[in-house]
């Protein structure tokens, strides 16, 4: 299977197998308006399988979410055909409005007007919590 | 501004102060009975309780204040859709501190982010309740002289009991605390506060669900209420209700010195009879309740003129 390199845009890399399609979810590339390509199970040296998303566009991308999901995987930015950019992810510190919290006893759940922030309180395990109720996000 | 919503808001010197500070007035209250003049507190309670909500007014008439008061969502603009913030706001024009319980958890830090003054969490749904855990360390502290070197049982709803999670979560602050969690199956305690406090502190903690030979360890124990507003399902409710009850009988195993605690209102969870048995410390933490309540106040109102 081909898909053409880009010429302006960003490939995000090193995604790992399967998780993907959230990244393109929370990313909201399913509203962008450029070519985007999300492939699956591409085959790696490094990773086994991996999954790629390609965006032929310079828009910006939250890094943030990409550190949520993945944070193993690479941005890419790439400037008439070259690569100008190599960026690897660290998992943020804090997310705003990328996940709901989920407890309905939250306050979140009856105040619409409230940013959902969650932070990260266990790196080593990824866990992220609400700041209010402290309901695990993930 | 300073607000204390989590217990883990302040720090173990901090506590150690509020504590002195308590015992202070306990000692000299005619020294603290102007504490507090021409100073408001504003009590907002957006669920029932009225024995908090005395505590905090009678703690902030103890310091010489005032107090404005809304006992209940009904009567105030939250009936008529007003957000947790901007009632933060508007209250934050006519009191020089908030007290708030709210049903939905994260509300109270929702009004310490809008407020302009300092808010102290009175209860937010099953989340933290702060200045209980502080009544449970003054209480503890009065009775035993220390806060390490305890062995603590906590008996009871240990699942849905805020009070429970935020006292492990301050012990777990000291040196030499071991935690016994007595509870059904299905109420105990959750496998994060496991994990994230008793694991990751290196606290020692058993499980069982046989309150008789959890006794004669312990010199704390914490008898918690199976709380009815905590539960999706009445059939549940009704099942684990009544799953221990500490009664006379079950005191004889007991160490001489113990201290029975619980953070009230109970139900029957503790025979009535238990009640003449000096090791019966659940009237005192109400009391003590109120003095860590002027403490509090009087340390939050003092950093908030600086």
């Amino acid at each position: 299977m081909n898909i053409d390199s880009i010429q302006n845009g960003v490939v995000i890399d090193h995604i790992t197998a399967g998780g993907g399609m959230k990244l393109y979810e929370l990313l909201g590339l399913d509203a962008v308006d450029c070519s985007v390509a999300l492939i699956r199970n591409v085959g790696s040296k490094k990773m086994g399988r991996k999954d790629i998303i390609k965006i032929d566009a310079a828009i910006p991308v939250n890094l943030d979410v990409i550190g949520y999901v993945d944070p193993g995987a690479t941005v890419n930015v790439i400037r008439d055909g070259q690569l100008v950019d190599k960026r690897s992810i660290d998992m943020p510190e804090r997310l705003v409005n990328v996940i709901k919290c989920k407890n309905p006893r939250c306050i979140t759940s009856c105040e619409q007007e409230l940013d959902h922030v969650v932070r990260l309180t266990d790196r080593e395990n990824k866990v992220y919590r609400c700041i209010y109720c402290e309901t695990k996000a993930n | 501004m300073r607000s204390l919503i989590d217990i883990l808001d302040l720090s173990v010197e901090e506590i150690d102060q509020l504590i002195a500070t308590a015992c202070d007035i306990i000692d000299h209250p005619d020294d603290y009975a102007e504490a507090c003049k021409r100073k408001k507190l504003a009590t907002l309670f957006f669920e029932p309780s009225t024995r908090t909500r005395l505590s905090f007014e009678a703690a902030m008439l103890e310091l010489g204040g005032s107090v404005i008061s809304m006992a209940s969502a009904a009567s105030s603009s939250a009936s008529k859709g007003e957000s947790v913030a901007d009632t933060a706001k508007v209250i934050s024009c006519y009191a020089d501190i908030i007290a708030m319980r709210h049903p939905k958890e994260g509300a109270a830090l929702v009004a310490a982010n809008n407020a302009s003054v300092p808010v102290i969490n009175a209860g937010d749904g099953g989340h933290c309740h702060p200045t209980q855990t502080l009544a449970d360390l003054l209480t503890i502290y009065r009775e035993k002289g220390r806060l390490n070197d305890l062995t603590v049982g906590f008996c009871g709803d240990l699942k849905f009991g805020r009070t429970v999670h935020s006292l492990i979560n301050a012990l777990s602050r000291y040196t030499g605390i071991e935690i016994v969690l007595i509870s059904p199956e299905e109420l105990k305690l959750p496998s994060y506060v496991k994990k994230d406090v008793l694991q990751k502190n290196d606290i020692p903690y058993v499980q069982t669900t046989s309150l008789e030979e959890a006794m004669p360890q312990l010199d704390i124990l914490y008898m918690t209420r199976v709380q009815r507003e905590r539960f999706f399902n009445e059939e549940d409710y009704l099942r684990l209700k009544d799953s221990y009850i500490l009664d006379l009988k079950k005191l004889e195993n007991a160490k001489p010195d113990l201290c029975v605690m619980h953070p009230l209102p109970r139900v029957n969870e503790i025979a009535v009879a238990v009640d003449d048995d000096p090791r019966a410390c659940y009237f005192k933490q109400v009391l003590a309740g109120k003095y860590m309540r002027m403490a509090l106040i009087l340390k939050l109102l003092k950093e908030a003129s600086v």
